[in-house]
């Protein structure tokens, strides 16, 4: 049987004719009784159970997934990875996640391909070159990197972009990140998920919670269409469906849920080596490894759980699309799709206790949660290994909102959600 | 593209309205006595429901707002009211 990936075994397994492979991940009965469940097999939940059974030695996990394994947003996503943020508790949070991503292919020894190919924001006039530069200088006194270049730098890295006088937006420069880029989401989830089986975690797919189990006011355990299951600590982590596992458990949260688009073009030979963002446009784009365009933009404004999407945002993100490269308008679009994201007042995730004993968050990352998997995971197992906050994690808990300490990143970093 | 319908101009295009908050989130009075907690509830905490929803809007052409029943999950409208003070 072949369990490690490497160039020796896939040479040996071409001489077997591939038939020693084992499958990635099992597919056990759920037990009754673990130390650990997280509700949610997405991204955020096979990182925190990898993390549980590397990091702190608690190895009884169960991952509960009412679909299969990152079908919700993990799949469904732009995999822009980057930590360009504006205040220092976030930088904090998103650095160590593009951190952690930097060494995830050998960690995992499965290969998510990272592509450090920079992330390019760019700057349509004077005031906000202006703002560039303080966005610029607070990223890099907060320790993370980021430059800014002129529009010939602009040009060199993106020749198609729209360089006409008579542009609609001109380009004056860009903001980049360097070590910003891209992975393949699928990989990262099934990563996570092969790491964590092989360390014993259970991944349950096909398995919906229907209630929570309550003993003198404390979570003892989840309902679930495949029977009881009990646990002294349990995890959420369902991105859109935040609200209504709250419900569930009886904890309010402060999120709407919105349907967040993107779509495809067909596949074209290599144009665009890096992530080109308009923040005024509202438009972002990169080049996937088989040649489609990526394409997201802004949420759509209809609170919504269809995962759907409207016409009139796409019409926006495609009119941007073709503001920004002209050229792009030859091309067919190939797919379109949505996903449910949960957006905060403050468009910060929440990661901490729910208020209810045994039941704990991560939730809240709106748009922006693919890029923070690693660092969900790694803050989301320490909280529930440890029932106290990780030093990064403690200015996410969602007692900020009582207290006013709001971390405003849709004002910071003028993120689109 | 959806139609909305404004209780005052009638059925126009979803992208003429502007979606403002949940409905019957009554802010709290008088604002003296009221816990940090409570008001905290009352800025952030959400229904967020699936399914049938109270929600208030803004027809920006207009500038009236309203009360729309919408479905969450289908997008259904299912009725668009004037905002009616306690009494008339």
């Amino acid at each position: 049987m072949t369990r490690r990936y490497n160039a020796f075994s896939l040479f040996r397994e071409g001489l077997r004719g591939q038939t020693g492979w084992k499958p990635a991940w099992r597919s056990p009965e759920p037990q009754k009784q673990y130390d650990v469940i997280i509700i949610g097999g997405g991204g955020h939940g096979l990182a925190t159970a990898y993390y549980l059974a590397k990091v702190h030695g608690i190895k009884r996990v169960a991952v509960l997934e009412r679909g299969w394994i990152g079908g919700g947003n993990t799949g469904r996503n732009t995999v822009t990875i980057r930590s360009n943020y504006f205040y220092p508790e976030s930088v904090a949070l998103y650095e160590f996640s593009l951190k952690l991503f930097e060494n995830l292919s050998r960690e995992l020894n499965y290969n998510i391909m990272f592509s450090q190919r920079g992330v390019m924001s760019l700057i349509h006039s004077e005031p906000e070159m202006e703002m560039a530069n303080r966005l610029c200088n607070a990223m890099q006194i907060n320790g993370t990197d980021a430059e800014i270049v002129d529009v010939d730098g602009v040009r060199e890295l993106a020749p198609l972009l729209n360089f006409n006088s008579g542009a609609r937006y001109p380009i004056f420069g860009a903001t980049i990140q360097k070590r910003a880029g891209v992975a393949r989401h699928d990989a990262v989830a099934w990563g996570y998920a092969r790491a964590a089986d092989a360390l014993g975690v259970d991944i349950i797919q096909g398995c919906e919670v229907l209630d929570f189990l309550r003993e003198n006011g404390k979570c003892v355990g989840v309902e679930t269409n495949l029977g009881t299951i009990r646990a002294n600590r349990i995890g959420v982590a369902v991105a859109g469906s935040s609200t209504l596992l709250a419900k569930l458990g009886g904890y309010e949260l402060p999120i709407h849920s919105y349907t967040l688009q993107a779509c495809v073009s067909e596949p074209v030979k290599p144009c665009l080596d890096t992530v080109v963002v308009s923040p005024p446009i509202g438009t972002y784009v990169s080049q996937s490894d088989k040649g489609e365009l990526v394409i997201g933009g802004g949420l759509d404004r209809v609170p919504s759980y269809n995962q759907k999407g409207n016409p009139p945002a796409l019409e926006t993100i495609l009119s941007g699309l073709l503001e920004m490269f002209p050229i792009f308008r030859q091309l067919r679009l190939m797919r379109q799709w949505g996903g449910t994201v949960d957006v905060t007042p403050d468009s910060s995730p929440i990661i901490g206790p729910s208020g209810v004993p045994g039941i704990y968050l991560n939730c809240g990352w709106g748009t922006g949660g693919f890029k923070a998997i690693p660092a969900g995971g790694w803050l989301f197992s320490h909280l529930l290994a440890k029932d106290e906050h990780h030093e990064i994690s403690r200015p996410f808990d969602i007692d900020r909102f009582a207290k006013g300490a709001l971390i405003d990143e849709a004002a910071g970093s003028g993120i689109a959600h | 593209m959806q139609i909305y319908p404004c209780p005052f101009c009638g059925p126009r295009d979803e992208t003429e309205f502007f979606f403002c908050g949940e409905a019957g989130n009554d802010r709290p009075e008088p604002a003296s006595s009221i816990s940090d907690e409570r008001w905290s509830k009352y800025l952030y905490t959400l229904e967020n429901p699936l399914g049938a929803s109270r929600e208030i809007w803004m027809h920006l052409t207009c500038n009236e707002i309203f009360v729309m029943e919408r479905d969450t999950l289908t997008h259904v409208v299912n009725g668009s009211n004037k905002i009616e003070r306690e009494g008339e």
